[in-house]
C-alpha cells in the first residue's frame, strides 16, 4: 500500500514533515486541580492533576519527595472496536511510562510526604495516543501550578515507503514500518521519553528520531502559547 | 500502584553515596568495567524450548509451548506469540504473588516488542489453516533470583527456548483435507520455529543526570540509577526495540548507547547460537547412539553410551554393514521415519528412543572386544557412504530430518580419530570411564601417530 505518493503527499495530504493540527485547551475539568484537553489531528485525550495533596496510602509515603501516581486508560468508544477494560498490559505500561516521564520533569523534592495523581483518558485514538498523552499531561500539570524543570513535549515519527514521516495516524502506524515517540524537556534539549517499535537500520534511526526531535520542539512552541493566552485570560479576568 | 511496599529493601543513604562516588571516578562496586557485561551461561532442559539463563546472580528461566488455535480476524494468515512474566516471590522481596506488577508488564512488554514487532519469529509460518488453525507460541519467563537487569536476561532465555523450540508438525488429511492431524514427536521428527534474527536487549543505567553510563546494572545499582534505557539491537546493525522511560539525557549520550549496543550485539549473538548449537548436537547425539560416538560423547555420560553402543554392536556384529538392511528395518519399524530414509548404512544407524535403560543390560567385556576389533575394519569404509547419501554439508543438529543423519555425519567424520581408541574404551572399569577426556586425548594421539 502506497503512504507516500510521488509527489510526497501522504494518504491525509500532509507531507512527510507536517504534524497534524493541534488543538489544545486548559481548566476543562473543574474539580480537577488542573486539566488539559489535547488533540492532533483525530487523537483527542483529557488530562487531569490532583495534587500536590496529602498522601492517602501512609504506606506509600516517601519522606523526601513527592509521590507520582499516574493513570492511563482509553475510553470504551476511542477506537472502532470496543476495548478492553483498562487493566490490560499496554494501558499498565503506558501508565508506567508516562509516569517515568513526568517524574523526571516535576519537582518533586519540593513536595514531601504528598502525592500527585494523573489521570489520563484517551477520547479519541487515531494514532499517536502516547505523545498526545504526555502533551496533556504537561498543559495540566502547568495548569495545576505544580513546580517543573521544564514542560515535557512529546511527537512520534515513523518510517515509510523509504521515508520518514512525522506524526503518524492510525493508518501508517499498523502499517507495520517503524514507530518511534520522543518525549523531550525542549529548554534543556534532554530527551526523557524514548520508545520504539519495529526494526531500523542505525543510519535511518538517526533521521527519524532527528525528525521527531524537531516535532517535539514545535509542539513546545504550542504549549507554550497556549499557557501564556490562558495566562493573559486570568489576567483580564482579574481586570488588570 | 505498587502494593505493600513493607518488605522492601531499601538501600542506605552511605551505600547510595558509596556507589555514585564510585561511579566519579568509573569505578563499579563489583569490579566491572563501565561497559562490561557480567558472567552470562546458557544451559537447557529436558524438553524442547526450556531454557535457563544466568547473568551473574540474575536467573531466569524460559519456557516455550504453542498450541493450536484460532488465529486472530485481523490476521488469518499467522500464528501469534505471547509473552508472558512470572516475577516470583523468591526473586525478590518486593515481589508478590498474583497479579504482575508494573514492572513486571513492561518487562514483557519490552521483550515483546523485540520479538514481535521486529519480526524476529516467522508468523505466518505457523499458520496451519488460513481462517481456522494457526500456531500460538506462548512464551513463559519465570525470575528465579534478581540480580539486576532482569530485561537482558530474560531477553536472552527467551530467545534461547525459542531457538530450541520444537512444534510437532501437522498435516492436513481427513475427506475433503480440513482435517488438521498432530503427529507424536514419534512419528514425526518435530519442527524447529523459523527465527530470522535474533533480538537482543542491551540495558543501560544513567547516573548523575546522564553524565555517566553504565550497562549491566546490577541490583544496587538499579536502586542509585537515575534512569535506564533498554536498546534492542540485532547483529545485522538494525535497531529493534528502544525503552527508555525517565530522566532526561541529551541525544548524544542516546546515540552512544546504540552504538555501543550494537558492537555488542555481534558477539552475544554467537554466545547464544553456539550454546544451542552445542545442545542440538547433544540431543542428536542422545538420539542415535554409535559405538564411535562413545569416545568423543562427553555429554550422555560416557558410561551410558558405551554400554548400549557395545551392545548394539555385539547384536550386529555378524551383519556387515549393507546386508544389514533387512534386519535393521524390523529394529527401526520403533524408530521414527526420518532413520527409515537414511537407511543406506543401517546398521550404524540404530537409534533408540530416549527412554532405554542403560543398567538394565549388562555386557561381557570380551564379546565387545572382538566386536570392536571387528567393527574397526568395516567402521572406515562406511563414512564415505554416508556422506554420499547425506549429501549436502551441514553441521550438527540444525533442522529436523536432517538433524539425525548430519548428526552422525559429523560424528562420523571426527570418530575416525578417536574409534581406535573405543577398543580400548571396553576395558576400564566405571571410574575411569567417568574422568573420560584426559586419558581419550592421550590415547587418541598415541593411537594416530
Amino acid at each position: 500500500m502506497e503512504y507516500v505518493n510521488p509527489e510526497g503527499l501522504r494518504l491525509d495530504g500532509r507531507r512527510f514533515n507536517e504534524m497534524r493540527q493541534i488543538r489544545a485547551e486548559i481548566g476543562v475539568v473543574s474539580k480537577a486541580d488542573g486539566s488539559a484537553v489535547f488533540e492532533m489531528g483525530n487523537t483527542k485525550v483529557i488530562a487531569a492533576v490532583y495534587g500536590p495533596r496529602e498522601i492517602q496510602n501512609k504506606i506509600q509515603q516517601i519522606n523526601d519527595h513527592a509521590l507520582v501516581r499516574c493513570e492511563y486508560s482509553m475510553a470504551h468508544f476511542s477506537t472502532g472496536d470496543r476495548r478492553r477494560q483498562k487493566g490490560d498490559r499496554r494501558s499498565t505500561e503506558l501508565s508506567l511510562v508516562i509516569r517515568q516521564t513526568m517524574e523526571a520533569c516535576i519537582l518533586t523534592h519540593l513536595m514531601p510526604h504528598s502525592q500527585i495523581d494523573i489521570f489520563v483518558q484517551v477520547l479519541q485514538a487515531d494514532g499517536g495516543t502516547r505523545s498526545a498523552c504526555i502533551n496533556a499531561a504537561s498543559l495540566a500539570l502547568a495548569d495545576a501550578g505544580i513546580p517543573m524543570r521544564d514542560i515535557v513535549a512529546s511527537c512520534s515519527a515513523g518510517f515509510l515507503n523509504s521515508t520518514p514521516l512525522l506524526d503518524l495516524n492510525y493508518v501508517e502506524d499498523s502499517a507495520g514500518g517503524a514507530d518511534v515517540t520522543v518525549g523531550l524537556l525542549p529548554k534543556l534539549d534532554r530527551v526523557t521519553l524514548l520508545q520504539m517499535d519495529a526494526k531500523l537500520p542505525m543510519d535511518t534511526f538517526e533521521t527519524v528520531f532527528a525528525l521527531a526531535n524537531e516535532g517535539c520542539k514545535a509542539i513546545a512552541e504550542r504549549i507554550r502559547e497556549v499557557l501564556q493566552e490562558n495566562t493573559k485570560q486570568l489576567e483580564y479576568r482579574r481586570g488588570s | 500502584m505498587e502494593g505493600r511496599l513493607a518488605n522492601t529493601w531499601r538501600l542506605t543513604v552511605n551505600e547510595k553515596k558509596f556507589v555514585e562516588t564510585a561511579l566519579q571516578s568509573e569505578l563499579r562496586v563489583d569490579g566491572r568495567g563501565l561497559y562490561d557485561y557480567r558472567k552470562l551461561t546458557i544451559k537447557f532442559g529436558k524438553d524442547y524450548g526450556s531454557s535457563e539463563v544466568q547473568l551473574g546472580q540474575t536467573h531466569v528461566m524460559g519456557l516455550v509451548t504453542a498450541q493450536l488455535v484460532q488465529p486472530y480476524k485481523d490476521r488469518p494468515n499467522e500464528g501469534s506469540l505471547s509473552i508472558f512474566t512470572e516475577f516470583s516471590p523468591m526473586a525478590d522481596p518486593s515481589f508478590e504473588p498474583g497479579r504482575p506488577s508494573e514492572s513486571a508488564v513492561e518487562l514483557g512488554r519490552i521483550i515483546d516488542r523485540g520479538l514481535r514487532e521486529s519480526r524476529a519469529v516467522d508468523t505466518e509460518s505457523l499458520c496451519v489453516l488460513s481462517g481456522k488453525l494457526a500456531w500460538a507460541v506462548r512464551i513463559d519467563l519465570h525470575i528465579l533470583d534478581n540480580g539486576g537487569n532482569l530485561v537482558d536476561a530474560a531477553n536472552i532465555a527467551a530467545l534461547a527456548a525459542l531457538l530450541t523450540f520444537r512444534r510437532p508438525e501437522c498435516t492436513l488429511g481427513g475427506e475433503n483435507g480440513q482435517e488438521v492431524i498432530i503427529h507424536e514427536p514419534e512419528e514425526r521428527e518435530p519442527l524447529p520455529l523459523i527465527i530470522h534474527h535474533l533480538p537482543i536487549a542491551f540495558t543501560f543505567g544513567f547516573f548523575s543526570e546522564g553524565n555517566i553510563l553504565v550497562m549491566d546494572p546490577t541490583y544496587i545499582e538499579e536502586a542509585v540509577m537515575g534512569g535506564r534505557m533498554t536498546v534492542t539491537v540485532n547483529a545485522n546493525g538494525d535497531i529493534c526495540a528502544i525503552q527508555k522511560p525517565g530522566e532526561g539525557v541529551s541525544q548524544s549520550v542516546i546515540l552512544h548507547c546504540l552504538r555501543l549496543a550494537s558492537s555488542r550485539a555481534a558477539a552475544t549473538t554467537k554466545t547464544i547460537k553456539d550454546a544451542v548449537e552445542a545442545y542440538n548436537r547433544e540431543r542428536a547425539l542422545q538420539k542415535v547412539k554409535r559405538h564411535s560416538t562413545s569416545a568423543k560423547s562427553t555429554t550422555s555420560g560416557p558410561t551410558v553410551a558405551l554400554k548400549e553402543v557395545h551392545k548394539e554392536s555385539s547384536e550386529h556384529e555378524l551383519s556387515p554393514g549393507v546386508s544389514g538392511g533387512p534386519k535393521c528395518d524390523d529394529e527401526s519399524s520403533k524408530l521414527r521415519d526420518a532413520n527409515k530414509e537414511h537407511q543406506a548404512a543401517p546398521s550404524n544407524f540404530i537409534g533408540r528412543p530416549s527412554s532405554w535403560d542403560p543398567y538394565s543390560e549388562g555386557v561381557d567385556v570380551d564379546s565387545v572386544k572382538a566386536s570392536l576389533a571387528s567393527r574397526g575394519g568395516e567402521q572406515r569404509s562406511i563414512p564415505s557412504e554416508e556422506l554420499n547419501d547425506s549429501g549436502d554439508d551441514g553441521n550438527g543438529g540444525s533442522t529436523s530430518p536432517m538433524d539425525i543423519s548430519e548428526g552422525m555425519k559429523s560424528s562420523s567424520v571426527l570418530s575416525d580419530a578417536p574409534q581406535a581408541t573405543g577398543q580400548r574404551d571396553g576395558e576400564r572399569t566405571l571410574k575411569e570411564a567417568v574422568k573420560p577426556k584426559k586419558k581419550r586425548k592421550k590415547k587418541a594421539s598415541s593411537a594416530t601417530s
